[in-house]
């Protein structure tokens, strides 16, 4: 164990002691306190990298961004120190996310399917989808791969003056294509995070996700959790709400029956 | 003329069709030299004569041209590496007068430095087996196509004039250092004090008031020379000549690279095939990050990103949310078929 790994422990044993998870009946705990708070740590610093290298990543978008960072100047002061904070705090989600994150048969047969996931066509993953699915995977390596070439770019240009001019040519350019790679999967990230599959957002904030949404995205881990099928859970469900429906199917026909029998009195005051 | 003003300037001129008003919007603000206002004010046609009531005869001076772009010629042959130049542009510009570096050489320092310009390096070369010294003054050549321009990321960092002169803006520059590896000559200097961009400026404030920069009005061999950039060019045309033909160098010509689209500082050299010798690139480039990958490849990669964020909008406008299963029955008050009933109620 290196020394940065027990340092990633011991953090992550003080922020659970420091941070609470509160788990309602028909939800499971999705991400602890220390993976949601380095998840919004790395975020933040992502976005203020973003915010300010795209400042200076194009003529078109210099005079919006800039001032939002205090000018020019501060713009190209901060970002090295924004993308430096995001290293750093990803290679903790890094340490922590490595095992779940492994590439395995499953997640090349998710990609293959990809299409029937994009338009929705299978409404239930297949039952081998674990606690992160091909897609989660793919995004979490773009990440290792730009936060590498980012930092070794960066501080290239950043002491510039001990390389080459070609040096620092090179590294403008792959610099720029790990951020246009980030951005590429950051999009889809927020997307799919909030609009897309409501209730994700839901485990980054406060942690938990409702067991519907475990057995509809992730089957696999919610046998795990549960050490119930995933399948039958749903169908379970499915059978429930059929029941409901037809409680309260039958309890509004009872009420008609009621009211209707009530209009046709005839009334009293009209006499 | 009426008052100067960097934004709005009146322009007066009785000797055509009543008044004209040029509204000039720099955007160089706070910027107030001279010549950045003259170029908007008094275009040198302006008051070039057109027409002359019952005068006989043509019109004096019709047809003239004038030449913009200034040039400065170095003929390194002449050069006795007598230093008065880079002391002139140290006076001129108000830059102490910093420590160097000594390396066993005649050259005041290794390299040209934020606050130190102008620099003549002195090679040791061979020729017939004998010692050739060969002396060139190292400044900013002002390159037509400049590569610290096109590297530069912050509005108004560096700009070039109509007469050629690249001129670094230090309020606007951010300090990045881009310039510097966008510059095939080394030039542009970084100040760790100030995080900015210095180089020499061709003595612009100079050139503005119709004076030559101060290394040409040092230079006591007369083999600093500054002019339009025409006139320079056929000056070290025969320089060179003469060279080939009378002085024995069979290679003389002149340096004037291609590469960038020529610069406003020539020199003709004793052998142009090596220009290496005398510490100058063959073929100076600007880096394809600065030209194709800055002006083509961002813009699409930007262009790229914003159809990405269209993509995923009409995504969920159109393919929808994928909802935890089952889905809870939507709340539905009236059914569509009521719906339509009414809307013909109302038309």
């Amino acid at each position: 164990m290196t020394s940065v790994e027990r340092f990633d422990e011991r953090a992550r044993l003080k922020a659970e002691r420091v941070g609470r998870d509160v788990v309602h009946r028909g939800e499971l705990l999705r991400h602890p306190v220390y993976t949601r708070v380095l998840h919004w740590l790395v975020a933040i610093a992502f976005v203020l990298s973003l915010l300010s290298g795209f400042a200076l990543y194009s003529p078109w978008l210099f005079r919006f961004l800039t001032p939002v960072f205090g000018g020019g100047p501060m713009a190209r002061f901060l970002h090295p120190w924004f993308g430096l904070f995001f290293d750093i705090f990803f290679l903790f989600q890094f340490l922590n996310w490595l095992t779940p994150m492994l590439w395995a048969e499953t997640d090349t047969r998710w990609l293959k399917r990809i299409k029937q996931y994009t338009t929705n066509e299978d409404k239930i993953e297949p039952a081998e989808v674990g606690f992160f699915n091909g897609g989660q995977k793919l995004y979490f390596w773009a990440i290792v791969l730009s936060g590498v070439l980012f930092l070794l770019t960066g501080l290239l240009m950043w002491f510039d003056h001990l390389v080459g001019r070609w040096v620092i040519a090179v590294s403008y350019v792959i610099h720029d294509l790990a951020a246009l790679l980030m951005l590429a999967g950051f999009i889809v990230h927020i997307y799919e995070g909030t609009a897309a599959m409501p209730g994700t957002f839901h485990a980054m904030t406060n942690g938990t996700v409702t067991e519907r949404w475990a057995w509809t995205h992730h089957p696999a881990w919610y046998r795990v959790v549960t050490d119930r099928d995933p399948r039958e859970a749903y169908e379970r469900e499915r059978r429930r709400q059929a029941e409901r429906e037809r409680a309260i199917e039958d309890l509004k026909r009872e009420q008609d029956a009621r009211e209707g029998a009530r209009e046709s009195l005839p009334d009293d005051r009209a006499l | 003329m009426g008052e100067m003003n960097n934004h709005i300037s009146l322009l007066w001129s009785f000797g055509s069709f009543g008044f004209s008003i040029s509204i000039n919007i720099s955007p160089l603000r706070g910027c107030d030299r001279d010549t950045l206002s003259e170029a908007g004010m008094s275009n040198p046609r302006t008051f070039q004569i057109q027409e002359i009531s019952a005068h006989p005869g043509p019109v004096p001076g019709q047809g003239t041209r004038r030449e913009e772009e200034v040039c400065k010629y170095i003929d390194v042959t002449t050069c006795i590496g007598c230093k008065a130049c880079e002391v002139a542009c140290v006076e001129w510009n108000d830059h102490p007068f910093r420590e160097t570096t000594f390396d066993d050489t005649y050259q005041t320092m290794p390299s040209t430095k934020w606050n130190y310009w102008n620099l003549i390096k002195f090679a040791e070369d061979e020729r017939n087996g004998n010692l050739m010294w060969l002396m060139r003054k190292d400044q900013c050549m002002h390159c037509e196509d400049p590569g610290c321009l096109r590297a530069c990321p912050a509005d108004g960092a560096i700009i070039k004039y109509e007469n050629g002169i690249v001129d670094f803006q230090q309020e606007n520059c951010i300090g990045c250092g881009y310039c510097i590896s966008g510059c095939p000559f080394d030039i542009p200097k970084f100040n760790e004090k100030t995080k900015k961009v210095y180089k020499c400026t061709l003595c612009s404030d100079r050139v503005g008031q119709g004076l030559e920069p101060a290394c040409i009005k040092a230079c006591p061999t007369g083999c600093l020379h500054f002019g339009t950039k025409s006139d320079m060019v056929q000056i070290a045309g025969l320089r060179a000549k003469q060279l080939r033909e009378v002085s024995g160098f069979a290679n003389a010509g002149v340096y004037d690279p291609s590469s960038i689209k020529g610069t406003h500082v020539i020199y003709t050299l004793h052998d142009i095939d090596t220009p290496e010798r005398y510490g100058l690139p063959r073929n100076p480039v600007i880096p394809p990050s600065y030209t194709y990958w800055k002006w083509l490849a961002k813009p699409t990669g930007l262009l790229l990103a914003g159809l990405g964020l269209l993509a995923v909008f009409f995504h969920r406008v159109s393919v929808g949310p994928k909802l935890p299963q089952p889905e809870d029955p939507p709340v539905i008050t009236e059914y569509p078929d009521q719906i339509r009933a009414k809307r013909k109620e109302q038309p």
